[in-house]
């Protein structure tokens, strides 16, 4: 079985020749190939060399061409502000007064130069892998962008008290997104996932998002193209996973802060779970915590498919030692193994 | 004044500043102002930032009723007002992050609890060791969302200990929330999980109890 198979097994609730593992990389490319994060990401070739190579080492399922969430504020003009030893992160919000929201103006995607890096990623990546590993193109959902393009807090506040600015917004971030998911599916990209933290329960309560992010979803996730799946980075999503299978997505990725079994339970026969390793303790994990921590996720929500293993934000830190991927990998072939018998034993 | 709590947490919730601001009123005929933000106020406030913590409330709901409170606070207790708590000598910073709301809660739901803080806004390592220094601060709050920025606070507790400053560091955000180990990882003192936890921590400070 080769990834893809292998993928799209566990998303028909069936049991794969293993669990399905996907490492998302961003960052971990540059550490590859000794550049700095700033170089790695101005050059499609090596983001195209590093994910190779990675996966060449830990053998993972997917190719990931995220490449970091600010690139959607560069599409507008907005600045990135670069670590050496962390993601880029967004600087300045470029709408500075909600009058500026009238007069925003959806950028080309295929005409952005920033977003052609990506692009051209995704095709290079397509030419080598075909159609044996899925490739995981990234969005941000045109309701958690704003928080970069205005300031959260701001944000909030049209969201609680401009309705016809907040729906004016979501009308040009929604265009922006279809058409920036579109354009990855065409250079090669296999899946969208849609990076939707603000919907979370930890950020919103339900009845707002069912109000807002909700209608969002249902509406931009109708227009791509392809298959999506919902990331909440790490925040919670119990709450409204019911809402969320009616967006039309596949697959729900799910905080650490969340219990895998439940989590799995809430979804079964609608939502295939991806997650939930928690990458911030991933830094400080030895070998033998990245086992018993894979073990304990495969013990709860392995069984039966519908299930992919992977970290719970969408992105491994900078920080998280080779070793710990490596015994991450490793435990996943040697426990993630089908048909799951060690859990019986143990019992 | 415990039965206005439940009504007043409810106007929060609903994020009615008006009805928040009639129950504030009624009660301040019969309390002195320090003791309505302590009897009524704050247990909303930590009402609130434990159903954060629990999942029961959502940061949105943090911020919209911080700020409400905050605002009501400064109307009947204005920022020079005598009884604001002036101690511990402290400040609140995001260190190398780029990430302002957590401080901003944390600000506001302080300052509408009565205490009074300093702001530095962002700063580096180096930047805010001369500001520590120079204004002999007690306590500093440091929020973060990075996981690189969390890590910052260890260079930070190296450079106070080595000019012998005895400032205490109190760290948030997201990344001690997710790795509850990681705050005594970079030396700090506490951390708080939510902005109100950041209540009890001084409050502990003050009583010399950390
Ligand atoms: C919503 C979200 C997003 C949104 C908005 C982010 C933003 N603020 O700009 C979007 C989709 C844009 C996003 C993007 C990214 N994100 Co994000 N995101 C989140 C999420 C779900 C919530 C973050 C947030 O802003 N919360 C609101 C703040 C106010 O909450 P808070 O910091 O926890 O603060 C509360 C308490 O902790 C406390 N507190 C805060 N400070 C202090 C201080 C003291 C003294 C005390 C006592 C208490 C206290 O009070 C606050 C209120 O209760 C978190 C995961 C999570 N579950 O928290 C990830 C998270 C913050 N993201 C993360 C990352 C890495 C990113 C990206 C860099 C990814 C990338 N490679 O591009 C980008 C960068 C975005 C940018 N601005 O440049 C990581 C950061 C840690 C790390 N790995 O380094 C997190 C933690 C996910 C994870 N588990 O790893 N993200």
């Amino acid at each position: 079985m080769n990834s893809l198979q292998r993928v799209l097994t566990t998303l028909s609730h069936q049991e794969a020749d293993r669990v399905p593992l996907c490492l998302l990389f961003s960052l971990h490319g540059a550490k590859e190939l000794g550049l700095s994060i700033k170089d790695y990401f101005a050059n499609p070739a090596a983001v195209v060399e590093g994910q190779l190579r990675l996966r060449a080492k830990y053998h993972h399922d997917c190719i990931y061409t995220f490449f970091y969430a600010p690139i959607e504020v560069e599409a507008w003009g907005g600045e990135v502000i670069y670590s050496d030893d962390g993601p880029p992160n967004s600087g300045e919000p470029f709408i500075r007064r909600l009058e500026d929201i009238l007069t925003l103006e959806v950028p080309a995607v295929k005409a952005t130069p920033c977003l052609g890096k990506v692009f051209e990623a995704t095709a290079l990546l397509k030419a080598q892998v075909k159609d044996e590993v899925p490739i995981i193109g990234v969005v941000m959902s045109p309701f958690s962008l704003p928080v970069m393009q205005m300031g959260f807090d701001k944000y909030i506040e049209l969201i609680y008290e401009q309705p016809t600015l907040f729906a004016h917004l979501m009308q040009i971030n929604e265009a922006f997104c279809a058409a920036w998911a579109n354009a990855q599916l065409e250079a090669g990209a296999t899946a969208i996932c849609y990076f939707d933290p603000v919907s979370s329960s930890s950020i919103i309560p339900k009845e707002l998002y069912l109000q807002t992010g909700f209608e969002v979803a249902k509406r931009t996730l109708a227009q791509i193209k392809g298959p999506t799946a919902t990331h909440m980075a790490s925040g919670l999503c119990l709450p409204i996973v019911d809402a969320l299978a009616q967006t039309g997505t596949a697959i729900l990725c799910t905080s650490a802060l969340e219990d895998l079994a439940i989590m799995k339970a809430a979804c079964r026969g609608k939502l295939t779970v991806l997650g939930n390793l928690n990458g911030i303790e991933m830094r400080r994990w030895t070998v033998a915590e990245a086992e018993a921590k894979v073990k304990e996720a495969l013990a709860k929500a392995g069984k039966g498919g519908g299930f992919i293993l992977a970290d719970n934000h969408g992105e491994i830190p900078w920080q998280v030692p080779d070793e710990v991927i490596r015994a991450i990998s490793e435990a996943t072939s040697k426990w993630g193994t089908y048909p799951l018998t060690w859990l019986e034993e143990e019992v | 004044m415990s039965q206005l709590l439940e009504p007043f947490l409810q106007a929060l919730q609903a994020l009615n500043r008006v009805e928040a601001q009639n129950i504030l009123c009624q009660a301040t005929d019969r309390q002195t102002s320090i003791e309505l933000v302590e009897e009524l106020v704050v247990p909303a406030l930590e009402e609130i930032g434990r159903g954060w913590e629990e999942g029961s409330v959502a940061l949105s709901q943090v911020y919209m009723s911080g700020r409400i409170c905050e605002e009501l606070v400064d109307l009947i207790l204005p920022q020079s007002a005598p009884e604001r708590k002036k101690q511990p000598n402290m400040a609140i910073v995001v260190l190398e992050d780029y990430h302002f709301l957590g401080k901003r809660i944390v600000y506001s739901i302080l300052r509408a609890s009565g205490f009074e803080l300093a702001d530095y806004g962002r700063m580096t390592v180096e930047e805010l060791v001369v500001r520590t220094q120079a204004d002999g601060l007690e306590l500093l709050l440091v929020s973060v969302l990075m996981l690189p920025s969390a890590l910052r606070v260890k260079a930070l507790r190296a450079k106070f200990d080595e000019l012998g400053l005895k400032t205490k560091i109190v760290t948030g955000g997201a990344p001690f929330v997710f790795d509850e180990n990681l705050w005594q990882e970079v030396g700090a003192t506490a951390m708080g999980r939510s902005a109100s936890e950041a209540i009890e921590v001084i409050t502990q400070i003050m009583e010399g109890k950390l």
